[in-house]
């Protein structure tokens, strides 16, 4: 699904991504974790295309494609989908015409015609359901007013729209109250299939109870320090990140 | 270079898809400036004698005036002996059948998308088709007569219809109000003529198509509406320029008259040259347009889209002197690269409970300079008014102005006055957020920037609330980067 090989990426001269190696099967949830500043959403940033980063070295392959030559829109369209930390607001555009055109542009690169309203609002409501969204806020413009929780939620109702084969979640459980990151949760896990990944970017326990990773890494200034199955998560929830500092 | 940058460059490239010109020939006389000149316009047009007074007075008014300084632009010099006042396409007496237009001027205006072969026109549309100094040609003329509407060119209505254009010229833009008017009035070649009577429901939009062809050319057209008691029209005006490294000046005026209980609804998708990417060339354009709600709860409604020129000198306006008469201005102007706009409105309240609506919306990308000016003056007896203002401006980069000047003067202390502006910027974060969604930036734009126009795009007539649509997309695309 994808391979990342020695990724090293600046941004304003400053080097944030020092040699990134990642391995992610189709299937698998891998988690990253690690201190703030660590480089958790410039990884994601980079691997979606934000072209304020330059990639230095490296290679990304995605299901055996060169993706840092794709440009950010063909990387989405290929299904590649990223839940923003801090998801933008948009005013003056709806939600339906935002998704709307996403879709349809992703049909497009596919080579499929553009779908019928009929079957396009049926895909909204269905999916709607999933991580049961408010329909006061599909008909608003995009993010515009949003709550922080609601915000994470829209991220997730996308992400059910597009139907990523990898979906990068970065905090996507921050400001999400506890009944919310359940349904959050959920609704990933329900859009997960044998042939889809995750990367799950937190810094709680909490939601990897919910999204259970197959692996963990630890991301530290730049670098994966240490990976290791689900438990490690825990660990880290125990010991903090000092033993990791030290030991780097 | 980034992808912005790189999708910058491809677009602003390409950009203009008017900018072709005609092998037409066109009759021209020589450059230039003087009494002679106007006699010999005059006389070509083979106009009566008070019409030539008109103009002479124009002029010698025009000659005592200067070119107005209080705008926020930059205009160069204009040598106005450099220019040439009038030109016509060869073989131009009007003709009354399409079999005897020549095929290359038909074919002008089907490339830009207006057909003038009746059957072939968007139904509901009647157009008055103006190249260079003189109307080609107008459609549904005999449809339109039918109800005692007139709709025709303003040289032909000098002479069929005198009294009318004696009456109403001038008396709403008057020769004098200022230095561009002045000089309109003096030159002006043709334009349109348009008269509701009383009672009647224009049945389909009219509109005035404008386009310059021949090089070295002014073009000065003056548009005359008159709506008289209980009418109705909805009226629109296009207008597109060839790509040339000169600039070429317009310099219009557009009068209407609106009597009791009459509505007048006067969109404008305006789309002349705006000069290359690095501001070579593009249309300067001084227009004065102005509305007098003469009757009882009269109304009148500007819309518009300004997307091209180089200059854009415009402030549409109402004078709301019928008691209950409303007005509502809605605006649309869009600058990119090095192209000035200066534009906005007066309302002027003279009658009672008199009613204006302003909502303006701004666009600067590139180096553009963007200002909204606008007036709201509520006269001592205007008691009851009311205005409502709102100015938005949308930022695409970080090189680009935005400008604001709204004037208020209130002479009423009944009037109730509101006013609202913001400033927004699109952002880099923005156009990356739809990227990820599969959305290209063009398209990220245009999605932004229609969803920011929706308003001022939902008051044109559909047909070209589309066009406008697409137009905004194309004017910046690749502006953000
Ligand atoms: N424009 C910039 N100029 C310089 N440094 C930057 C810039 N943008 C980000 N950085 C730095 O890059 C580093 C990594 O930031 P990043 O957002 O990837 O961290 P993170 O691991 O996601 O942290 P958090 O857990 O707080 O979300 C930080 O030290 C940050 O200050
Ligand atoms: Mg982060």
């Amino acid at each position: 699904m994808l391979s990342i090989k020695n990724l090293k990426a600046e941004i304003d001269g400053k080097e944030i991504l020092k040699g990134i190696n990642l391995e992610v099967k189709p299937g698998e949830v891998h988690a990253i974790m690690g201190p703030n500043g660590s480089g958790k959403s410039t990884l994601s940033s980079v691997l979606a295309g934000n072209d304020r980063f330059t990639v230095t070295d490296g290679e990304v392959l995605f299901n055996g494609k060169n993706l840092l030559e794709m440009p950010a829109e063909d990387r989405s369209r290929e299904g590649l989908f990223l839940s923003f930390q801090y998801p933008v607001e948009i005013p003056g555009v709806s939600m339906v015409n935002f998704m709307k055109t996403a879709v349809n542009e992703k049909r497009k690169y596919l080579g499929q015609g553009p779908m019928s309203a009929g079957d396009f609002l049926k895909m909204l409501r269905d999916k709607k359901k999933v991580v049961e969204i408010d329909d006061r806020l599909t008909s608003r413009s995009v993010n515009e007013g949003f709550s922080g929780g609601e915000k994470k939620k829209n991220e997730i109702f996308q992400m059910a729209m597009l139907e990523p084969k990898l979906s990068i979640l970065d905090e996507t459980d921050s400001g999400l109250d506890i009944d919310a990151l359940r349904i959050v949760a959920n609704g990933v896990n329900k859009l997960k299939t044998e042939n889809t990944s995750s990367i799950v970017i937190t810094h709680y326990q909490r939601l990897l109870d919910y999204i259970v990773p197959d692996v963990v890494h630890i991301l530290y200034k730049g670098r994966i320090v240490k990976t290791g199955p689900k438990e490690l998560a825990l660990e880290l929830e125990e010991k903090g990140y000092d033993w990791i500092k030290e030991i780097n | 270079m980034s992808d912005q940058d790189k999708i910058l460059k491809d677009v602003t490239q390409s950009d203009y898809k008017y900018g072709f010109v005609s092998n037409i020939e066109s009759e021209t006389i020589p450059k230039g400036l003087n009494e002679d000149v106007i006699r010999l316009i005059s006389q070509k047009k083979n106009e009566p004698e008070w019409m030539l007074e008109f103009r002479l007075t124009a002029y010698s008014r025009w000659l005592e005036m200067e070119m107005p300084k209080w705008a926020h632009l930059k205009i160069p010099e204009i040598n106005y002996q450099d220019i040439i006042y009038y030109a016509v396409p060869k073989q131009m007496a009007k003709k009354e059948s399409l079999d005897e237009v020549d095929p290359e001027l038909l074919d002008t205006f089907n490339k830009l998308g207006i057909p003038l072969e009746e059957q072939k026109m968007l139904t509901g549309v009647a157009v008055d088709a103006v190249m260079d100094s003189v109307s080609v040609k107008t459609t549904f003329r005999e449809t339109l007569a039918e109800k005692g509407i007139i709709f025709c060119s303003f040289s032909e209505a000098v002479q069929e219809h005198p009294d009318l254009i004696k009456q109403y010229m001038g008396s709403v833009v008057s020769s004098a109000d200022n230095y561009f008017a002045a000089l309109n009035s003096a030159v002006f070649s043709d334009g349109s003529f348009c008269y509701i009577p009383k009672g009647v429901r224009c049945p389909m939009e009219l509109s005035t198509y404008f386009r310059i062809n021949a090089a070295n050319t002014g073009q000065f057209e003056r548009t005359l509406i008159i709506a008289d008691e209980e009418s109705y029209v909805s009226y629109l005006e296009g207008c597109t320029a060839p790509q040339r490294d000169e600039n070429q000046l317009h310099a219009a005026i557009v009068e209407i008259v609106i009597m009791d209980n009459a509505e007048v609804k006067y969109s404008t998708v305006q789309n002349w040259y705006p000069g290359d990417k690095n501001g070579k060339g593009g249309i300067y354009n001084f227009v004065t347009k102005r509305g007098l709600c003469k009757g009882v709860n009269s109304k009148l409604r500007w819309s518009q889209v300004e997307t091209g020129s180089a200059i854009t000198w415009k402030y549409p306006s109402t004078i709301l002197l019928g008691n209950d008469s409303s007005s509502e201005f809605y605006s649309v102007a869009v600058t990119n690269n090095y192209q000035q706009a200066d534009t906005g409105t007066k309302m002027i309240h003279i009658g009672k409970n008199t009613k204006s609506t302003i909502i303006s919306k701004g666009i600067s990308a590139g180096k553009s300079q963007n200002s909204y000016r606008g007036l709201v003056k509520i006269s001592k007896n205007a008691s009851g008014a009311r205005n409502f203002s709102q100015c938005d401006s949308l930022l695409l980069g970080d090189k680009c102005g935005a400008h604001t000047f709204p004037y208020v003067e209130c002479e009423n202390n009944s009037a109730i006055l509101e006013h609202e502006a913001t400033t927004s910027k699109i952002g880099e974060d923005q156009i990356f957020y739809c990227n990820q969604r599969g959305i290209s930036t063009e398209d990220a734009i245009g999605m932004i920037v229609n969803g920011y126009a929706k308003e001022v795009l939902n008051t044109l007539p559909m047909e070209f609330a589309v066009e406008a649509q697409k137009l905004l997309q194309i004017s910046l695309e690749g502006s953000v980067g």
